[in-house]
């Protein structure tokens, strides 16, 4: 079961998963997504709260609907690699201010994350 | 449209609900919440044309309401309302002969989605299929409204679940409502677009649920304890 976190709209919950299937290809470019009900199924969530995500969605370009035909990833291989950019750059920017807010210098957090990348590479570290 | 006007209901001398006014609109589930005895029950009861109004008016597409709303409301009660001796497909086929609304076709399809076996005698049923059971009955009619007193009441973790899906895929949002009473919040709320919260008869909050996740980071459980804490 999916739980949701009550402090944030599900609506954009939802479109954050959308987006990381997205860049990690288990959703491509120009595949169909299931209906807004068999969603809301899927995920026990209000259809009225899905189509809320699609549509926020397709404001953005990374989703686009087909009347009759359902609704789909953009074909529009640009704006996916823009979105990669975007998810890792969010996710740098939060780490970043957590490591500065705690008080670890530039160097640090840049030497801290190569030593770790290179365990991780050699597979010493376990990812979790 | 459900429209109540500064409805009052007062039975013998104590009062269930004072002043109350509220409008709900087609295509939404809605979920009504509260301690016990808050007046949550009493509500749909009006709304269902079960209990008058002490004062106030009470209105369903723009017929005040008394027992034939029924017509364009279903209702579904907290108990076991069918005989036990019935099968599951004789509770079926009394509940069509009493609405002619009443659409087969769906009840097998939500029958089939709940897995509940239609020859089955009722007082053989565990407590989680009768509950499954109901749920086929209210849902099944193509009526406009839909009120369910505790839907998910005493059942368990599976039990609900199937449930809440069976509400998600069943409901249609483009021409119904749905309204419920309910305590299970941590399920319901995914579900719901607004909430109702009921306090000592009174209406302490109408909003949408995800409003309520977006203005103030809380959900309908944190915002309770936090609103009824302080006062």
């Amino acid at each position: 079961m999916d739980e949701f976190n009550t402090s944030k709209p599900i609506y954009l919950q939802l479109a954050d998963r959308i987006n990381r299937q997205i860049v990690s290809k288990e959703l491509k470019a120009g595949d169909k997504l299931p209906s807004v009900r068999d969603m809301g199924i899927k995920y026990s969530v209000n259809p009225n709260t899905i189509q809320r995500t699609y549509s926020e969605l397709e404001r953005e370009g990374i989703l686009v609907t087909r009347r009759g035909q359902g609704t789909f990833v953009t074909e529009q291989e640009g704006r996916l690699v823009k979105q990669r950019e975007n998810l890792k750059h969010e996710q740098i920017q939060l780490f970043v201010q957590v490591m500065q807010e705690m008080g670890y210098s530039t160097n640090e957090i840049i030497s801290g994350l190569q030593d770790y990348l290179n365990k991780f590479d050699k597979g010493d570290e376990k990812r979790d | 449209m459900i429209k109540l006007t500064d409805v009052s209901k007062t039975y013998r001398k104590q009062t269930a609900l004072k002043n109350i006014s509220l409008t709900l609109p087609i295509g939404k589930i809605v979920g009504i919440v509260g301690e016990n005895g808050s007046g949550k029950s009493t509500l749909l009861k009006l709304i269902a044309g079960l209990s008058l109004p002490t004062s106030g008016q009470v209105t369903v597409n723009g017929e005040t309401v008394n027992r034939r709303i029924s017509k364009i409301v279903s209702y579904l009660s907290e108990l076991d309302s069918f005989y036990s001796m019935y099968t599951v497909k004789e509770a079926i086929d009394y509940k069509a002969s009493q609405f002619t609304d009443f659409n087969y076709t769906k009840a097998e399809e939500i029958m089939k989605f709940m897995q509940l076996d239609s020859d089955k005698k009722i007082k053989n049923l565990s407590k989680g299929n009768r509950g499954r059971l109901k749920i086929v009955l209210a849902l099944a009619r193509d009526v406009p409204y839909i009120l369910m007193d505790e839907p998910l009441s005493g059942l368990d973790p599976i039990v609900r679940d199937s449930i809440v899906k069976g509400m998600i895929s069943f409901v249609d949002l483009e021409s119904q409502t749905l309204i419920m009473t309910t305590h299970e919040i941590k399920e319901i709320e995914p579900i719901l677009d607004c909430f109702i919260a009921v306090r000592d008869g009174l209406i302490i909050r109408m909003a949408d649920v995800e409003q309520l996740h977006e203005s103030e980071g809380l959900g309908i459980t944190e915002w309770m304890k936090k609103s009824y804490m302080s006062s």
